[in-house]
């Protein structure tokens, strides 16, 4: 216990010591979070857009203002002819037009429906479906109000429904994300490289020439790691919802344990992978390349699982990130408990026990 | 009165694939004794070394350290042993008392022991004023001084250099061998490896390997007479002229 305590120690030493990998543990996940939740998002944000009202009524304004005071559209002009709608579609000027028709008001009153035509400029379609959605789901909340109490029928034709994530957020698909590969990445590379450095610098050799059980070595390496992960997750969950507004609605207690088991994961992948090189910048390399792709590709929060082929949808299923990827948004957004996600959560566990017993018995006890 | 045997080697070998590193080697090294372990870059030395010290399996052959053998006893041969790499083998981001209690901490020496030892061995390494100084930022010499004394801090029966004194100047070096007196007066058995033919003469007795064999074992002077030598250089080539492996 006390050689115990006195190599942990000495990890700690190492990491509290060195600029590189502090910036590394602390600093990656800020700026992944940063560009994440900020540069590198989807959603859209202060999009040109007009807004012709040839109905200049109640209901009409009404519409206007709540879409006027989203962030995701810049409302630029208000009165145009059809042609000089096109005309700022073709210079770019706008992204999408909505037009409210004559006598809106009276017909969503007296008919029951009224229609409100929007137009998006489609060469990006991404963005243009985007911001059609945008603007639907404002007319759907609008439309709610404008409904007198216990009348019904009123119908503004568009029929849009999201669920979990009303306003598209960006961030409800990238956190979730940057935690995993935040979790990973930092896990695997930091247990590779200080493995290995022990390598290179020679003192591997003379630890194991000590008394102290090799298999110690991993546990005592794993456990500062370990814990600076958890510390990384808690500055990645306060920033997220700090800063992006990202809810945690589900238990911080299955969140954390699920993310435990990621670690985990991750710090016996680093082993495994320590195992196979002997220099760090080889193991550096190893990590990122193991790492970073495939979770980028396959974990479903740049490219939706959903459509891709099947064969790369069963690739994905043995990466671990996938499953944790499935639990985050699962506890996090949608605010659900063990019950949901049990399944996940097992899988998860499968694939850790076997990587852990898979690098322990990797690892090498003696030199040659 | 017979000499205790603290390492003793039969027929010692080590193979990777179709390359033998060691060849049945055999020889035994008594309690106390300075055992130089000779031979150029290449020859074996440090594969032998790692076997003894079970960082290596050997492929056939038999070896017992301490009494202890290579092949299921090597948990106990680890109690015994001190091991200084080729390699600086001390944490350079680590200060010079983080190092000492680091090392004599998982040999597991208490805590009371572990502040009496080392500061009688800063006081005699005269580090008193690196104590919290980044052992990184020492000269090498000094790094060596102190990696030897970590060595021997949790007092081995044997303690195992590999090229212990590696790029360092000639003045350093002697001290360093004065360091390598003490522990042997200490009752330590020194088993160091080195191609330095000067460190040779310093030995008690030597070991030559060339070519994964162990070519001769005697007394300095006794291998200087055999071979009508006045230094080890000339021993060392008169019997490694015939030496096919060139140095790596």
């Amino acid at each position: 216990m006390k050689q115990f305590k006195a190599f942990v120690r000495k990890e700690f030493y190492h990491v509290f010591r060195d600029p590189k990998t502090l910036l590394l543990l602390f600093g990656m996940p800020i700026a992944q979070i940063i560009l994440f939740g900020f540069a590198l998002t989807n959603e859209i944000k202060n999009s040109k857009i007009v807004i012709v009202d040839y109905a200049q009524d109640e209901a009409s304004r009404r519409i206007s203002e709540k879409i006027e005071a989203s962030a995701n559209f810049e409302v630029a002009q208000k009165l145009l002819s059809h042609r000089e709608i096109e005309e700022a579609f073709k210079s770019g000027t706008i992204k999408m037009a909505v037009v409210f028709p004559n006598k809106f008001n009276y017909h969503l009153n007296h008919e029951g429906k009224a229609q409100i035509q929007i137009i998006a400029d489609a060469s990006d379609p991404n963005t243009a479906t985007t911001l059609s959605n945008y603007a639907n789901a404002i007319i759907k909340d609008c439309q709610k109000s404008l409904v007198p109490a216990g009348q019904k029928g009123l119908n503004i034709n568009t029929e849009v429904r999201m669920i979990y994530n009303p306003e598209l957020k960006g961030v409800y698909n990238f956190v979730p994300g940057v935690m995993a590969l935040v979790l990973l990445l930092v896990g695997v590379l930091m247990t590779s490289v200080s493995i290995v450095r022990e390598k290179e610098m020679g003192t591997m050799e003379v630890l194991l020439v000590s008394p102290f059980n090799p298999l110690l070595v991993i546990v005592s390496k794993a456990i500062p790691y370990f814990f600076l992960s958890l510390i990384n997750l808690t500055i990645i969950l306060i920033l997220s919802s700090t800063l992006m507004e990202m809810p945690i609605n589900g238990s911080l207690f299955l969140l954390y344990f699920a993310s435990s088991i990621l670690i985990l994961t991750a710090l016996a992948l680093g082993l495994l992978i320590s195992n196979s090189t002997d220099s760090q910048q080889a193991a550096m390399l190893i990590s990122l390349m193991a790492m970073l792709m495939p979770t980028l590709l396959f974990t479903g929060f740049l490219f939706p699982l959903e459509n891709m082929p099947m064969p790369l949808q069963i690739v994905a299923n043995f990466l671990p990130s996938k499953w944790y990827y499935i639990i985050v948004k699962s506890v996090m957004i949608k605010g659900l408990g063990w019950a949901s996600v049990w399944k996940e959560i097992l899988i998860l566990m499968g694939m850790t026990t076997f990587l852990v017993v898979l690098s322990v018995k990797k690892f090498k006890i003696r030199l040659a | 009165m017979e000499k205790e045997i603290v390492i003793s080697a039969h027929k010692l070998t080590k193979k990777f694939g179709d390359f033998i590193a060691t060849n049945e080697i055999t020889f035994k090294v008594y309690a106390g004794e300075i055992f130089g372990f000779l031979g150029a870059n290449g020859a074996g030395k440090t594969t032998a070394m790692k076997m003894l010290c079970g960082l290596s399996i050997p492929s056939a052959g038999e070896a017992t350290i301490a009494g202890f053998d290579v092949y299921r006893e090597t948990e106990k041969i680890k109690q015994n042993i001190g091991y200084m790499s080729q390699k600086f083998s001390l944490y350079e981001d680590l200060t010079v008392v983080e190092n000492i209690r680091f090392f004599g901490g998982i040999y597991g020496l208490s805590n009371k022991e572990l502040k009496s030892k080392s500061e009688a061995l800063i006081k005699t390494l005269g580090l008193e004023k690196e104590v919290d100084k980044l052992v990184g930022s020492l000269p090498l010499g000094w790094k060596q001084k102190l990696a030897f004394s970590v060595a021997i801090l949790h007092e081995p029966k044997i303690v195992f250099l590999d090229e212990p004194t590696g790029g360092v100047d000639p003045v350093t070096r002697r001290q360093f061998w004065d360091l390598i007196y003490d522990a042997s007066d200490r009752g330590i058995t020194i088993f160091v490896t080195t191609h330095y033919m000067d460190e040779a003469e310093y030995c008690d007795r030597v070991s030559m390997m060339v070519d994964g064999y162990m070519k001769a074992l005697d007394s300095p002077e006794n291998l200087k007479k055999t071979h009508g030598a006045a230094t080890m250089d000339e021993v060392f080539f008169d019997l490694a002229r015939g030496a096919q492996r060139q140095g790596d």
